[in-house]
């Protein structure tokens, strides 16, 4: 899993079945600082993030499984809004 | 698995229901020289003792820790294994 900042959204009218009413955000991974840390990607939101929220995501099969029903073709989720990042 | 060194704990009130009650650490990767390498990343703690500075296993493999967790559509993919007490190179 991985912090990110949400800076966007995308609409996208026709989409793999399963992906209905699935909101997609522009995710920039980010560290624990905030600084910016590999290109921004699109991740499916999972817990109704809004953009400038902090986030954590999971990738690849995984983030699949963070959706209802599963196995859905995604490879990157939106899984928690995160409150704070005491370091 | 990878050598991490815990940075610190992250708390996350409104998250997917398979990560309630589970404790959030990021950690960022290590080598043998206990050097920072990479981008630091989240993991779940599933010794319950892990805690800031510490040298830490991580497991990075989401089927390992659908066994560990006993759960097979957990949607977790990292998570501290172990607390490293020396590592010889």
């Amino acid at each position: 899993m991985y912090l990110g900042r949400v800076i966007g959204t995308v609409v996208c009218e026709r989409k793999y079945q399963g992906l209905e009413g699935k909101r997609l955000l522009i995710v920039q991974p980010v560290d624990h600082r905030g600084e910016p840390s590999g290109p921004p990607e699109v991740a499916v939101d999972a817990v109704s993030a809004r953009p400038k929220d902090l986030v954590y995501l999971v990738g690849s099969r995984e983030a699949a499984l963070a959706l209802e029903p599963s196995f859905v073709p995604v490879d990157s989720a939106i899984v928690g809004l995160v409150d704070a990042v005491d370091t | 698995m990878m050598l991490c060194k815990v940075l610190g704990t992250v708390t996350a009130t409104a998250k997917h229901p398979a990560f309630a009650g589970l404790r959030l650490m990021v950690v960022q990767p290590v080598d043998e020289r206990q050097n920072a390498s990479g981008t630091s990343f989240i993991a779940i703690d599933h010794t319950s003792s892990a805690g800031p500075r510490d040298l830490v296993l991580v497991l990075r493999e989401g089927n390992g820790v659908r066994q560990v967790l006993k759960d097979k559509t957990l949607p977790i993919r990292s998570m501290i294994v172990g607390v490293v007490d020396e590592v010889a190179v």
